[in-house]
């Protein structure tokens, strides 16, 4: 089954030797093409998800790919990673047509690949998950030692030596997870790494890290794809830019840094897009209080959190990943259950512990992992959608699929949902549809309580403002919000108070307009992803 | 919506980057247009969902097959229509006691769970019912006891699992073996014959030329379906079987549902325990033995996923009416059961890997997601 001269003839180097992050093969030249497509074409049921796609890599470049939502960036790169064949249209791969028939001839190709859905295995420990797969062997038994060691190596060069080796994932946070992701696959030998949205979990510090990676790894001629929404990173780290439009290249090859965003923007979507906040409304006079938390402890976690959200506010919490901000949103709702400190909505108390006592007190919660803690990826989106609240829909316990559909088309036409069919299954939307349909599932029914994690992770810039303005919306109609986001602008944009969490305490509360972005990072930089996982 | 953009050359932003730019023809960033809306496909039957239809249709395919092998082999029977009417009732018949107790098994399993103890809680049932005190109180007396045996043991196996923790294969065998024992301590090991003849006439008699025990089959198969696509139990069953943590985050209470399905597999035990009971006229502990394996083994050929969150009544049904099929077709052609348990076995392993077939993409994604390269 295994092909162990292969991985003797290629595989890293031995223990002992001082290997570098990712060795480069040796006849790489840099600016040489390595990678052009042609024409590709690839269909899913229904849907032309690439339409004539056109893109050219060198190597030592990172080339960004952007477009919109289902625009056909994944899809783009799992052909290239070997997940999906293409209908028609060529890959050149090195100056030679080439078709991978499988992940694994992508990869032995020197394609490596972080997939904007994690893929790791829960039960496998950090280091069994970076090899998984091409385990370093000795007469086909594993060599553990050897295996720690590499993986310690790469975790230190990806700034997180914290994370053991031997940590079970599952027991990792979601940006812990990601450093492991990227870690499988820095430990391939490959000329070119393929990074679908890899900083929609990463903290700010996190983002520049992996810059930091990803400059060494062009460095040695290595060539980067780099997908991402934020195009302030498109214009750090890119080097040159190719534009999706509904499976089509509409730009090709654009410098990364000078071209205006108004060009770019208007080629991923067509018009032109401001990206912009939604005005606040003048200050009323403040609605009733809504949510209000006493004391709130978990121990590990975060401690004597206080907090309050009065109705039609928006109250944004910033924080590291790790500051235990997911956790106190997950305690509020009941999720886990507090230690201490007491949770009330309109002035009554919730049972701890109990996310039916929430939810019947008015609580919604989009949470932070959507394949993992809110997508039934099988059933349809309106399904989906309509999760929490199809009982409403409901008379004498049958339900109403008409009405929910109709509920679920309104939902996704605010949101901009491609494609606008609600009877698909879920798992065929792409990354920031499917973030879409987990948000708008709060956004039906009386929900009085919004709590938001990571609202917009993976969401595109058009949708992004939609989904601001439907946000700022709800408040306007009496919803308390509480959001919480790794992105300092988004919290200072939407929110109207923010609290600032550090190591599991909430260390400063002031309205957004008091606040900058250089002054919250400040506080809230220090501490590390490790801090929030359960030991 | 417009984007007709120039081609832009590149400008390259490195020295060792030579400026080259693949030719993209204007013309060819024309609107794509809202080309990927709408165009799914609709479900065949709604709340089914499509690739469950599909599948559907090709146990349909197998079930022809099955006939075809039978007319082949017995072109004389399958030439006299009255005999081809009265064997399907008898596949019906024979299909109707495993049908009753598999509609349980299967929203057990999309709920993702199992339940391993249905042959004993269907022993337990039928000689709770049997015994001389309850069958004093006459025919409604012993349906009533059977029905409330079912459910009772059920919602013990819920609660163990749903409160208790207990992993469901290892509570409903341990269910599996005690009620086994209660019924063999009740009835003393001792046959118990029914003196009810209504009890009896359930299986004895027909109704429009009918036999009463298929009206029941298709009764509960009729109300699995409904319950299973149109109602919010079915919905919280999907729901906490396919993502059980979302659906905790919906605001389902997961541990609840969970209880009331074993409790549903209960109810659909204690209703087949009375129609077994009614086909012997009789009861005693070994009976409806390995009747958990049939039901489990209909519903996964059914298209049901051991993983929970997926499965359809229909193709339960299915699963059963072609394991019926299987036995009638060895029956009239004199073969062995050795012989037959020896083609279910086959023809389990062959459904199973149709679905594979059937979702490939699933598996490719599955592939890519367990072994990154060669194993
Ligand atoms: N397995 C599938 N079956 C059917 N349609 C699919 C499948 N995978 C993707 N699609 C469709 O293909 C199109 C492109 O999706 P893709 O995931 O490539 O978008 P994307 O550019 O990565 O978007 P995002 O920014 O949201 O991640 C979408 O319309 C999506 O619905
Ligand atoms: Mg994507």
């Amino acid at each position: 089954m295994a092909q162990p001269e292969e991985i003797a003839a290629t595989g890293p180097a031995d223990a002992g030797t001082q290997a570098p992050l990712v060795e480069a093969p040796a006849d790489t030249v840099a600016g040489e093409v390595v990678l052009r497509l042609t024409d590709l074409v690839k269909t899913f049921p229904g849907v032309r998800a690439l339409d004539g796609v056109q893109l050219e890599v060198r190597a030592g470049e990172v080339h960004c790919l952007l477009g919109q939502n289902g625009a056909g960036k994944s899809t783009l790169i799992k052909v290239l990673a070997g997940v999906h064949q293409p209908d028609s249209g060529q890959v050149e791969w090195r100056g030679e047509p080439i078709t991978f028939a499988n992940p694994q001839a992508a990869m032995r190709a020197g394609i490596a690949t972080i997939y904007q859905e994690l893929d790791l295995v829960d039960d496998l420990s950090v280091g069994e998950n970076a090899f998984l797969g091409h385990e370093p062997r000795r007469m086909g038994f594993v060599r553990r030692g050897h295996m720690a060691r590499r993986t310690r190596q790469i975790l230190g060069r990806l700034g997180h030596g914290e994370i053991p080796p031997g940590r079970m994932v599952r027991a990792l946070p979601a940006a812990g997870k990601q450093i492991v992701s990227m870690a499988r696959a820095l430990s391939h030998e490959a000329r070119l790494i393929i990074m679908d949205e890899p900083s929609a979990v990463l903290a700010h510090d996190e983002v520049g890290n992996l810059f930091r990676i990803i400059r060494e790894l062009t460095a040695q001629g290595i060539a980067v794809i780099y997908i991402s929404h934020r195009l302030e990173e498109i214009r750090e780290i890119g080097d040159r830019v190719t534009v999706l439009k509904d499976g089509r290249t509409t730009a090709a090859n654009l410098p990364a840094r000078d071209t205006p965003t108004r060009d770019l923007v208007s080629r991923m979507t067509g018009r032109s897009i401001e990206y912009v906040f939604p005005e606040r409304p003048a200050a009323g006079p403040a609605g009733a209080e809504l949510l209000q938390v006493d004391g709130l402890t978990r121990s590990g976690e975060f401690a004597d959190v206080s907090l309050d959200v009065r109705a039609g506010e928006i109250v944004g919490i910033a924080g590291l990943v790790g500051s235990g901000r997911s956790e106190l949103l997950e305690t509020i709702y009941g999720a886990r259950p507090a230690e201490a400190g007491t949770v009330r909505m309109a002035g009554k108390a919730l049972r701890a512990g109990s996310v039916g006592a929430a939810v019947r007190a008015g609580m919604g919660m989009a949470p932070e992992e959507r394949k993992s803690q809110a997508l039934l990826l099988g059933e349809p989106i309106y399904r989906n959608v309509t999760l929490a609240t199809f009982g409403r829909y409901a008379r004498f316990g049958f339900t109403n699929a008409g009405a929910e559909e109709a509920e679920a088309d309104r939902i996704a036409e605010s949101l901009e949902l491609r494609p606008r069919d609600v009877r698909r299954p879920v798992r065929t939307l792409s990354g920031g549809n499917q973030q879409k349909v987990v948000v708008g599932r709060w956004l039906l029914g009386d929900t009085k309580l919004l709590l938001l994690d990571e609202p917009t992770r993976g969401v595109d810039i058009g949708a992004r403002a939609e989904l601001y303005q439907v946000i700022r919306g709800l408040a306007a109609r009496g919803v308390g919000v509480l959001l919480v986001s790794s992105e300092v602008p988004e919290v200072l944009g939407l929110a109207d108070r923010v609290l600032v969490m550090r190591e599991g305490r909430v260390i400063r509360e002031a309205p957004a307009g008091e606040l900058d972005e250089n002054t919250v990072l400040d506080l809230v930089m220090a501490g590390s992803l490790m801090e929030g996982a359960p030991a | 919506m417009s984007d007709a953009t120039p081609t832009p050359t590149a400008t390259p932003e490195r020295p060792q980057l030579p400026a080259q730019s693949p030719p993209v023809d204007p013309a060819e960033t024309a609107v794509a247009g809202d080309k990927a809306a709408s165009t799914g496909k609709l479900s065949w039957w709604r709340g089914d969902g499509g690739e469950g239809a599909k599948r559907n249709l090709g146990l349909i395919g197998v079930l022809a097959a099955l006939i075809a092998v039978g007319a082949i082999t017995k072109p004389d029977l399958y030439g006299d229509p009255t005999w081809v009417w009265n064997n399907v009732l008898a596949i019906l018949q024979l299909a109707s006691v495993v049908g009753v107790v598999t509609v349980g098994m299967t929203f057990v399993i999309i709920g993702g769970g199992i339940d391993l103890s249905v042959g004993a809680i269907v022993a337990l049932a039928g000689v709770w019912c049997t015994t001389v005190a309850t069958q004093s109180y006459g025919a409604g007396g012993m349906i009533f006891a059977a029905i409330a045996v079912g459910i009772c043991v059920g919602l013990v196996n819920g609660v163990l699992i749903s409160y208790g923790r207990l992993v469901p294969f290892i509570a409903t065998l341990a269910m599996l073996v005690a009620a086994r024992g209660l019924a063999a301590q009740i009835s003393n090991k001792q046959t118990q014959v029914s003196t009810s003849t209504v009890i009896n006439d359930i299986a004895a008699r027909k109704v429009l030329g009918i036999p009463i025990l298929v009206y029941i089959l298709g009764a509960v198969v009729l109300a699995g379906w409904v319950l299973l696509n149109r109602t919010t139990f079915g919905r919280r069953t999907i729901a906490v079987g396919g993502n059980p943590e979302a659906a905790r985050l919906a605001g389902i209470n997961v541990r609840r549902h969970t209880m009331l399905l074993y409790a549903l597999s209960g109810l659909c035990c204690g209703i087949a325990a009375i129609m077994l009971t009614s086909q012997a006229t009789s009861a005693q502990a070994a009976m409806a033995n390995l009747y958990e394996l049939d039901a489990i083994a209909a519903a996964i050929i059914g298209g049901t996923l051991l993983s929970g969150g997926r499965g359809t009544i229909v193709g339960s049904l299915l699963g059963v009416i072609i394991f019926a099929t299987i036995t009638n077709l060895f029956a009239i052609n004199g073969l062995s059961i050795e012989a037959q348990n020896m083609v279910k076995g086959g023809i389990i392993v062959a459904a199973v890997l149709v679905q594979q077939f059937q979702f490939k993409s699933f598996t490719r994604l599955l592939a890519r997601n367990r072994l990154t390269t060669t194993p």
